[in-house]
Protein backbone atom coordinates (compact mmCIF):
# COMPACT_ATOMS: atom_id res chain seq x y z
CA UNK A 1 0.00 0.00 0.00
CA UNK A 2 1.60 3.10 -1.26
CA UNK A 3 -0.87 6.14 -1.30
CA UNK A 4 -1.61 9.98 -1.03
CA UNK A 5 -4.16 11.48 1.73
CA UNK A 6 -6.40 13.91 1.12
CA UNK A 7 -7.26 15.74 4.09
CA UNK A 8 -9.68 18.72 3.67
CA UNK A 9 -9.37 21.70 5.58
CA UNK A 10 -11.84 20.99 8.07
CA UNK A 11 -9.50 18.22 9.22
CA UNK A 12 -7.12 20.38 10.27
CA UNK A 13 -7.98 23.24 11.83
CA UNK A 14 -6.79 22.94 15.53
CA UNK A 15 -8.35 22.64 18.44
CA UNK A 16 -8.42 26.31 19.94
CA UNK A 17 -7.34 24.98 23.33
CA UNK A 18 -4.53 23.20 21.64
CA UNK A 19 -3.31 26.96 19.70
CA UNK A 20 -3.63 28.38 23.30
CA UNK A 21 -1.29 25.90 24.57
CA UNK A 22 0.57 26.19 22.12
CA UNK A 23 1.21 30.06 22.49
CA UNK A 24 1.53 29.43 25.97
CA UNK A 25 -1.78 30.57 27.34
CA UNK A 26 -2.90 27.88 30.09
CA UNK A 27 -6.30 26.88 30.51
CA UNK A 28 -8.51 28.81 32.00
CA UNK A 29 -6.11 31.96 32.34
CA UNK A 30 -7.98 35.20 31.08
CA UNK A 31 -7.46 36.14 27.37
CA UNK A 32 -7.75 39.70 27.07
CA UNK A 33 -9.96 40.92 23.70
CA UNK A 34 -6.87 41.99 21.60
CA UNK A 35 -5.69 38.29 22.09
CA UNK A 36 -9.18 36.66 21.12
CA UNK A 37 -8.95 38.88 18.07
CA UNK A 38 -5.41 37.31 17.17
CA UNK A 39 -6.59 34.05 17.14
CA UNK A 40 -9.70 34.55 15.29
CA UNK A 41 -7.56 36.53 12.76
CA UNK A 42 -4.99 33.58 12.72
CA UNK A 43 -7.90 31.20 12.33
CA UNK A 44 -9.06 33.12 9.01
CA UNK A 45 -5.52 33.27 7.77
CA UNK A 46 -4.70 29.90 8.52
CA UNK A 47 -7.83 28.24 6.39
CA UNK A 48 -7.47 30.94 3.18
CA UNK A 49 -3.51 29.53 3.32
CA UNK A 50 -3.58 25.94 4.70
CA UNK A 51 -3.19 23.23 2.02
CA UNK A 52 -3.16 20.14 3.64
CA UNK A 53 -1.35 16.61 2.01
CA UNK A 54 0.25 13.62 3.17
CA UNK A 55 1.14 10.18 1.90
CA UNK A 56 1.65 6.77 3.27
CA UNK A 57 3.63 3.71 2.46
CA UNK A 58 3.80 0.80 3.81
CA UNK A 59 7.16 -1.06 4.45
CA UNK A 60 8.65 -4.35 5.38
CA UNK A 61 10.75 -4.69 8.94
CA UNK A 62 13.56 -5.66 7.31
CA UNK A 63 13.56 -2.86 5.03
CA UNK A 64 12.58 -0.71 7.83
CA UNK A 65 15.82 -1.10 9.83
CA UNK A 66 17.68 -0.62 6.58
CA UNK A 67 15.85 3.34 6.44
CA UNK A 68 15.89 3.73 10.11
CA UNK A 69 19.93 2.74 9.99
CA UNK A 70 20.51 5.97 7.63
CA UNK A 71 23.88 7.26 7.88
CA UNK A 72 24.91 5.40 10.92
CA UNK A 73 24.30 8.20 13.20
CA UNK A 74 21.39 7.17 15.71
CA UNK A 75 22.09 6.53 19.07
CA UNK A 76 23.08 2.89 20.18
CA UNK A 77 19.76 2.38 21.89
CA UNK A 78 16.64 3.92 21.23
CA UNK A 79 13.23 2.96 22.05
CA UNK A 80 11.83 2.98 18.17
CA UNK A 81 14.28 0.20 16.77
CA UNK A 82 12.91 -1.75 19.97
CA UNK A 83 9.16 -0.83 19.39
CA UNK A 84 9.85 -1.65 15.44
CA UNK A 85 10.92 -5.19 16.14
CA UNK A 86 7.41 -5.86 17.71
CA UNK A 87 5.56 -4.52 14.96
CA UNK A 88 2.82 -6.18 13.48
CA UNK A 89 2.87 -3.52 10.54
CA UNK A 90 5.04 -0.53 9.45
CA UNK A 91 4.20 2.17 7.04
CA UNK A 92 6.59 5.40 6.29
CA UNK A 93 4.58 8.38 6.25
CA UNK A 94 4.61 12.38 5.67
CA UNK A 95 2.17 14.57 5.87
CA UNK A 96 2.48 19.09 4.77
CA UNK A 97 0.46 21.85 5.25
CA UNK A 98 1.44 23.52 1.95
CA UNK A 99 4.01 26.46 1.33
CA UNK A 100 0.72 28.90 1.10
CA UNK A 101 1.28 28.97 5.08
CA UNK A 102 4.68 29.91 5.10
CA UNK A 103 4.49 32.57 2.87
CA UNK A 104 1.76 33.74 5.04
CA UNK A 105 4.06 34.18 7.62
CA UNK A 106 6.88 35.23 5.73
CA UNK A 107 4.51 38.18 4.98
CA UNK A 108 3.64 39.05 8.40
CA UNK A 109 6.84 39.37 9.84
CA UNK A 110 7.96 41.54 7.15
CA UNK A 111 5.19 44.15 7.66
CA UNK A 112 5.96 43.81 11.74
CA UNK A 113 2.81 42.37 12.43
CA UNK A 114 4.43 39.94 14.96
CA UNK A 115 1.69 38.96 17.53
CA UNK A 116 -0.81 37.52 13.80
CA UNK A 117 2.45 35.56 12.73
CA UNK A 118 3.49 34.15 15.72
CA UNK A 119 -0.05 32.91 16.62
CA UNK A 120 -0.68 31.85 12.92
CA UNK A 121 2.67 29.94 13.15
CA UNK A 122 1.93 28.66 16.40
CA UNK A 123 -1.93 27.26 14.84
CA UNK A 124 -0.11 26.06 12.49
CA UNK A 125 2.93 23.85 14.32
CA UNK A 126 -0.52 22.55 16.54
CA UNK A 127 -2.06 21.60 12.86
CA UNK A 128 0.97 20.11 11.31
CA UNK A 129 0.63 17.32 14.46
CA UNK A 130 -2.87 16.81 14.46
CA UNK A 131 -2.21 16.17 10.30
CA UNK A 132 0.52 13.36 11.41
CA UNK A 133 -2.05 12.15 13.88
CA UNK A 134 -4.76 12.07 10.94
CA UNK A 135 -2.32 9.57 9.11
CA UNK A 136 -1.91 7.58 12.16
CA UNK A 137 -5.59 7.61 12.40
CA UNK A 138 -5.91 6.97 8.29
CA UNK A 139 -3.49 3.75 8.87
CA UNK A 140 -5.47 2.08 11.64
CA UNK A 141 -8.71 2.26 9.42
CA UNK A 142 -7.07 0.90 6.23
CA UNK A 143 -5.21 -2.23 8.57
CA UNK A 144 -8.78 -2.70 9.82
CA UNK A 145 -10.18 -2.96 6.60
CA UNK A 146 -7.98 -5.35 5.58
CA UNK A 147 -8.86 -7.48 9.08
CA UNK A 148 -6.46 -6.58 11.41
CA UNK A 149 -7.82 -7.33 14.44
CA UNK A 150 -5.39 -7.07 17.47
CA UNK A 151 -8.05 -6.00 20.26
CA UNK A 152 -5.91 -3.08 21.57
CA UNK A 153 -4.01 -2.00 18.54
CA UNK A 154 -2.71 1.61 17.63
CA UNK A 155 -0.49 2.77 15.27
CA UNK A 156 2.02 5.47 16.69
CA UNK A 157 4.17 8.22 15.09
CA UNK A 158 8.23 8.23 15.19
CA UNK A 159 10.11 11.04 13.66
CA UNK A 160 13.95 11.19 12.61
CA UNK A 161 15.26 14.03 14.97
CA UNK A 162 14.13 12.55 18.07
CA UNK A 163 13.83 9.32 20.40
CA UNK A 164 17.69 8.91 19.23
CA UNK A 165 17.03 8.40 15.15
CA UNK A 166 19.06 10.79 14.22
CA UNK A 167 17.50 13.80 12.24
CA UNK A 168 19.87 12.28 9.00
CA UNK A 169 17.44 9.20 9.07
CA UNK A 170 15.35 11.71 6.84
CA UNK A 171 17.82 11.15 3.84
CA UNK A 172 16.83 7.49 3.72
CA UNK A 173 13.01 7.75 4.95
CA UNK A 174 12.72 10.57 1.56
CA UNK A 175 14.77 8.23 -0.82
CA UNK A 176 12.13 5.41 -0.03
CA UNK A 177 9.33 7.44 0.75
CA UNK A 178 9.22 9.96 -2.46
CA UNK A 179 7.17 12.24 -0.37
CA UNK A 180 7.61 14.60 -3.62
CA UNK A 181 4.30 13.93 -4.81
CA UNK A 182 2.60 16.19 -2.03
CA UNK A 183 5.17 18.81 -2.54
CA UNK A 184 7.96 17.82 0.00
CA UNK A 185 11.54 18.55 -0.16
CA UNK A 186 14.60 17.82 1.51
CA UNK A 187 17.42 20.22 2.42
CA UNK A 188 21.08 19.25 2.53
CA UNK A 189 20.55 19.67 6.44
CA UNK A 190 17.50 17.19 6.47
CA UNK A 191 15.38 19.72 6.66
CA UNK A 192 12.05 19.89 5.51
CA UNK A 193 9.71 22.07 2.66
CA UNK A 194 7.21 23.18 3.44
CA UNK A 195 7.98 23.40 6.91
CA UNK A 196 4.81 22.87 8.62
CA UNK A 197 5.65 18.90 7.45
CA UNK A 198 5.70 16.17 9.65
CA UNK A 199 7.45 13.05 8.24
CA UNK A 200 8.42 9.48 10.45
CA UNK A 201 7.39 5.78 10.39
CA UNK A 202 4.02 4.57 11.76
CA UNK A 203 4.44 1.68 13.93
CA UNK A 204 0.94 -0.53 14.20
CA UNK A 205 1.11 -2.97 16.81
CA UNK A 206 -0.63 -3.88 20.51
CA UNK A 207 -0.52 -0.53 22.65
CA UNK A 208 1.85 -2.14 24.73
CA UNK A 209 4.70 -2.60 22.43
CA UNK A 210 4.88 1.65 22.85
CA UNK A 211 5.30 1.80 26.22
CA UNK A 212 9.04 2.52 27.10
CA UNK A 213 10.69 3.94 29.98
CA UNK A 214 12.44 7.97 29.54
CA UNK A 215 15.70 6.23 30.60
CA UNK A 216 17.51 6.62 27.24
CA UNK A 217 20.50 8.69 27.63
CA UNK A 218 18.99 11.33 25.08
CA UNK A 219 15.80 11.33 27.32
CA UNK A 220 17.84 14.23 29.65
CA UNK A 221 18.98 16.62 26.90
CA UNK A 222 14.91 15.91 25.72
CA UNK A 223 13.05 19.35 25.80
CA UNK A 224 9.77 18.39 24.32
CA UNK A 225 8.91 14.95 25.83
CA UNK A 226 6.34 15.08 23.65
CA UNK A 227 6.81 11.12 23.36
CA UNK A 228 5.02 11.09 26.86
CA UNK A 229 1.86 13.14 26.12
CA UNK A 230 1.35 10.69 23.19
CA UNK A 231 1.97 7.64 25.46
CA UNK A 232 -0.49 8.83 28.28
CA UNK A 233 -3.01 9.75 25.73
CA UNK A 234 -3.08 6.30 24.53
CA UNK A 235 -3.64 4.75 27.57
CA UNK A 236 -5.92 7.08 28.87
CA UNK A 237 -8.38 6.53 26.15
CA UNK A 238 -7.49 10.26 25.07
CA UNK A 239 -6.47 9.14 21.75
CA UNK A 240 -9.15 6.80 20.10
CA UNK B 1 -0.78 61.09 34.70
CA UNK B 2 2.14 62.60 33.20
CA UNK B 3 2.43 62.05 29.13
CA UNK B 4 5.71 60.03 29.68
CA UNK B 5 3.87 57.41 31.88
CA UNK B 6 0.58 57.36 29.36
CA UNK B 7 2.97 56.39 26.42
CA UNK B 8 4.70 53.49 28.62
CA UNK B 9 0.86 52.48 29.33
CA UNK B 10 0.22 52.56 25.67
CA UNK B 11 3.18 50.14 25.27
CA UNK B 12 2.23 47.97 27.20
CA UNK B 13 -1.34 47.84 26.36
CA UNK B 14 -0.10 46.86 22.45
CA UNK B 15 -1.68 50.68 21.18
CA UNK B 16 0.17 51.57 18.47
CA UNK B 17 -2.01 54.76 17.28
CA UNK B 18 -1.67 55.76 20.29
CA UNK B 19 2.14 55.17 20.79
CA UNK B 20 2.74 57.19 17.94
CA UNK B 21 0.72 60.06 19.02
CA UNK B 22 1.93 60.49 22.11
CA UNK B 23 5.77 59.96 21.01
CA UNK B 24 4.70 62.88 18.32
CA UNK B 25 2.97 64.98 20.92
CA UNK B 26 6.44 64.60 23.39
CA UNK B 27 8.62 65.99 20.32
CA UNK B 28 6.93 68.65 19.93
CA UNK B 29 6.64 69.96 23.27
CA UNK B 30 10.80 69.67 23.20
CA UNK B 31 11.35 66.41 25.70
CA UNK B 32 14.93 65.19 24.56
CA UNK B 33 14.32 62.62 22.31
CA UNK B 34 16.02 60.08 24.49
CA UNK B 35 13.93 60.87 27.23
CA UNK B 36 11.10 59.70 25.38
CA UNK B 37 13.04 56.54 24.48
CA UNK B 38 13.93 55.72 28.24
CA UNK B 39 11.24 56.90 29.94
CA UNK B 40 8.35 56.31 27.83
CA UNK B 41 8.98 53.16 25.06
CA UNK B 42 11.73 51.82 26.97
CA UNK B 43 9.91 51.97 30.51
CA UNK B 44 6.74 50.09 28.67
CA UNK B 45 8.46 47.34 27.67
CA UNK B 46 10.60 46.71 30.68
CA UNK B 47 6.83 46.51 32.60
CA UNK B 48 6.01 44.35 29.80
CA UNK B 49 8.85 41.80 30.06
CA UNK B 50 8.61 42.08 33.94
CA UNK B 51 4.95 40.83 33.75
CA UNK B 52 6.10 37.94 30.89
CA UNK B 53 8.48 36.51 33.42
CA UNK B 54 6.17 35.97 36.17
CA UNK B 55 3.58 34.33 33.85
CA UNK B 56 1.00 37.97 34.02
CA UNK B 57 1.25 38.52 30.54
CA UNK B 58 1.29 36.10 27.51
CA UNK B 59 4.12 36.02 24.60
CA UNK B 60 1.21 37.67 22.18
CA UNK B 61 0.48 40.51 24.31
CA UNK B 62 5.07 40.64 24.64
CA UNK B 63 4.81 40.91 20.94
CA UNK B 64 1.69 43.62 20.37
CA UNK B 65 3.31 45.72 22.96
CA UNK B 66 6.57 45.52 20.67
CA UNK B 67 4.24 46.50 17.50
CA UNK B 68 3.44 49.59 19.30
CA UNK B 69 6.85 50.61 20.97
CA UNK B 70 8.09 50.61 16.96
CA UNK B 71 5.62 52.81 15.91
CA UNK B 72 7.47 55.25 18.70
CA UNK B 73 10.67 54.39 17.14
CA UNK B 74 9.56 55.14 13.74
CA UNK B 75 9.36 58.91 15.61
CA UNK B 76 12.19 58.78 17.21
CA UNK B 77 14.70 57.32 15.48
CA UNK B 78 15.91 59.75 13.06
CA UNK B 79 16.10 62.08 15.78
CA UNK B 80 18.11 60.04 17.66
CA UNK B 81 20.49 59.82 15.00
CA UNK B 82 20.26 63.71 14.61
CA UNK B 83 21.08 63.78 18.31
CA UNK B 84 24.27 60.87 18.06
CA UNK B 85 22.35 58.88 20.86
CA UNK B 86 24.00 55.56 20.88
CA UNK B 87 21.72 52.33 21.29
CA UNK B 88 22.75 50.30 23.86
CA UNK B 89 24.33 48.05 21.75
CA UNK B 90 24.43 46.42 18.27
CA UNK B 91 23.44 42.68 18.07
CA UNK B 92 23.65 40.88 14.77
CA UNK B 93 21.49 37.95 14.29
CA UNK B 94 20.53 35.00 12.32
CA UNK B 95 19.50 31.27 11.82
CA UNK B 96 22.67 29.26 11.49
CA UNK B 97 23.78 27.91 7.63
CA UNK B 98 21.22 25.07 6.41
CA UNK B 99 18.83 26.36 9.11
CA UNK B 100 15.53 28.07 7.31
CA UNK B 101 13.67 28.48 11.06
CA UNK B 102 13.12 31.57 11.34
CA UNK B 103 10.41 31.95 14.18
CA UNK B 104 12.85 31.74 17.95
CA UNK B 105 15.05 34.30 16.04
CA UNK B 106 12.26 36.63 14.90
CA UNK B 107 11.23 36.63 18.85
CA UNK B 108 14.33 37.31 20.10
CA UNK B 109 15.08 40.09 17.38
CA UNK B 110 11.90 41.80 18.35
CA UNK B 111 12.53 41.76 22.37
CA UNK B 112 16.07 42.38 21.82
CA UNK B 113 14.95 45.74 19.68
CA UNK B 114 12.17 46.45 22.42
CA UNK B 115 14.97 47.02 24.68
CA UNK B 116 16.61 49.22 23.45
CA UNK B 117 19.38 47.17 21.26
CA UNK B 118 20.01 47.88 17.65
CA UNK B 119 19.50 44.40 15.98
CA UNK B 120 20.78 43.41 12.36
CA UNK B 121 18.74 40.30 11.45
CA UNK B 122 20.04 38.38 9.10
CA UNK B 123 17.41 36.11 8.71
CA UNK B 124 17.91 32.48 7.84
CA UNK B 125 20.65 30.05 6.39
CA UNK B 126 23.41 32.53 7.26
CA UNK B 127 26.45 31.90 6.45
CA UNK B 128 29.36 31.81 9.26
CA UNK B 129 31.52 34.19 7.25
CA UNK B 130 28.53 36.43 6.92
CA UNK B 131 28.13 37.01 10.72
CA UNK B 132 31.00 37.53 11.80
CA UNK B 133 31.76 39.74 9.17
CA UNK B 134 28.34 41.69 9.46
CA UNK B 135 29.38 42.14 12.92
CA UNK B 136 32.76 43.57 12.17
CA UNK B 137 31.59 45.66 9.50
CA UNK B 138 28.52 46.90 11.81
CA UNK B 139 30.80 47.36 15.28
CA UNK B 140 27.95 44.71 17.06
CA UNK B 141 28.61 43.77 20.23
CA UNK B 142 27.22 40.92 20.06
CA UNK B 143 26.45 37.68 17.93
CA UNK B 144 23.22 35.87 18.31
CA UNK B 145 22.87 32.80 16.51
CA UNK B 146 19.91 29.99 16.14
CA UNK B 147 19.57 26.44 15.10
CA UNK B 148 16.65 24.12 15.20
CA UNK B 149 18.39 21.07 13.99
CA UNK B 150 21.27 19.13 15.50
CA UNK B 151 22.58 18.90 11.48
CA UNK B 152 23.04 22.79 11.72
CA UNK B 153 24.39 22.64 15.40
CA UNK B 154 27.94 22.91 14.17
CA UNK B 155 27.84 26.16 12.34
CA UNK B 156 27.63 27.93 15.46
CA UNK B 157 30.86 26.93 16.44
CA UNK B 158 32.24 27.78 13.03
CA UNK B 159 31.34 31.29 14.23
CA UNK B 160 32.97 31.27 17.22
CA UNK B 161 36.14 30.02 15.43
CA UNK B 162 35.83 32.29 13.16
CA UNK B 163 35.97 34.88 15.49
CA UNK B 164 38.86 33.19 17.44
CA UNK B 165 40.83 33.48 14.36
CA UNK B 166 40.39 37.10 13.69
CA UNK B 167 41.15 37.85 17.33
CA UNK B 168 37.46 39.47 17.57
CA UNK B 169 36.70 37.04 20.76
CA UNK B 170 36.73 39.74 23.08
CA UNK B 171 34.99 42.54 21.34
CA UNK B 172 32.23 40.11 19.66
CA UNK B 173 30.52 37.90 22.47
CA UNK B 174 28.34 34.97 21.26
CA UNK B 175 24.91 34.04 22.37
CA UNK B 176 23.65 30.70 20.83
CA UNK B 177 19.81 29.27 21.60
CA UNK B 178 17.58 27.30 19.59
CA UNK B 179 15.60 23.67 20.47
CA UNK B 180 18.40 21.12 20.65
CA UNK B 181 20.93 23.67 21.79
CA UNK B 182 22.23 23.38 25.77
CA UNK B 183 24.14 25.27 28.05
CA UNK B 184 26.73 22.41 27.80
CA UNK B 185 26.62 22.75 24.07
CA UNK B 186 27.34 26.58 24.20
CA UNK B 187 30.25 25.37 26.61
CA UNK B 188 31.59 22.93 24.54
CA UNK B 189 32.01 25.59 21.10
CA UNK B 190 33.18 28.02 23.58
CA UNK B 191 30.37 30.92 22.83
CA UNK B 192 30.47 33.23 25.52
CA UNK B 193 26.11 32.29 26.82
CA UNK B 194 23.31 30.75 26.11
CA UNK B 195 19.76 31.63 25.67
CA UNK B 196 16.66 28.89 26.70
CA UNK B 197 14.39 31.30 25.54
CA UNK B 198 13.52 34.73 23.85
CA UNK B 199 12.93 36.67 26.79
CA UNK B 200 16.40 35.37 28.44
CA UNK B 201 18.16 36.09 25.58
CA UNK B 202 17.62 39.61 26.66
CA UNK B 203 18.80 39.37 29.61
CA UNK B 204 21.88 37.23 28.73
CA UNK B 205 22.53 39.75 25.88
CA UNK B 206 22.14 42.77 28.35
CA UNK B 207 24.85 40.59 31.09
CA UNK B 208 26.63 40.46 28.07
CA UNK B 209 27.20 43.83 27.12
CA UNK B 210 27.15 44.97 31.07
CA UNK B 211 23.83 46.66 30.67
CA UNK B 212 22.31 44.79 33.86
Amino acid sequence: MNQVLAFSTVDVVPERGAVLAQLGIPPGAPLAERIEGLVTAAAALFVEHVAPAGILAEIPRETFASVYRGEGLNAPASPVETIAERAEHLALFAVTLGQGIGDALDRLFAAEDFALAYTLDAMASVAADGAAELAEQRYETILRGRGWATPDGAALRYSPGYCGWDVTGQRTLFASLEPGRIGLTLTDSCLMRPLKSVSGVLIAGPRTIHRFPPSYDFCDRCETRTCRDRLVALFTGARA
Amino acid sequence: MPVLTELADAVILGDPARVGALTRQQIQAGVPPKTILDDGLIAGMTVVGDRFRVHEIFLPDVLLAAKAMYAGMDELRPLLVRDGVPSIGTVVIGSVRGDLHDIGKNLVGIMLKGAGFDVIDLGHDVPPEKMVQTAQEQGAAVIGMSALLTTTMPAMGEVVELLRARNLSGTVKTVVGGAPVSAEFAREIGADAYGFDAGNAVDVVKDLVGRR
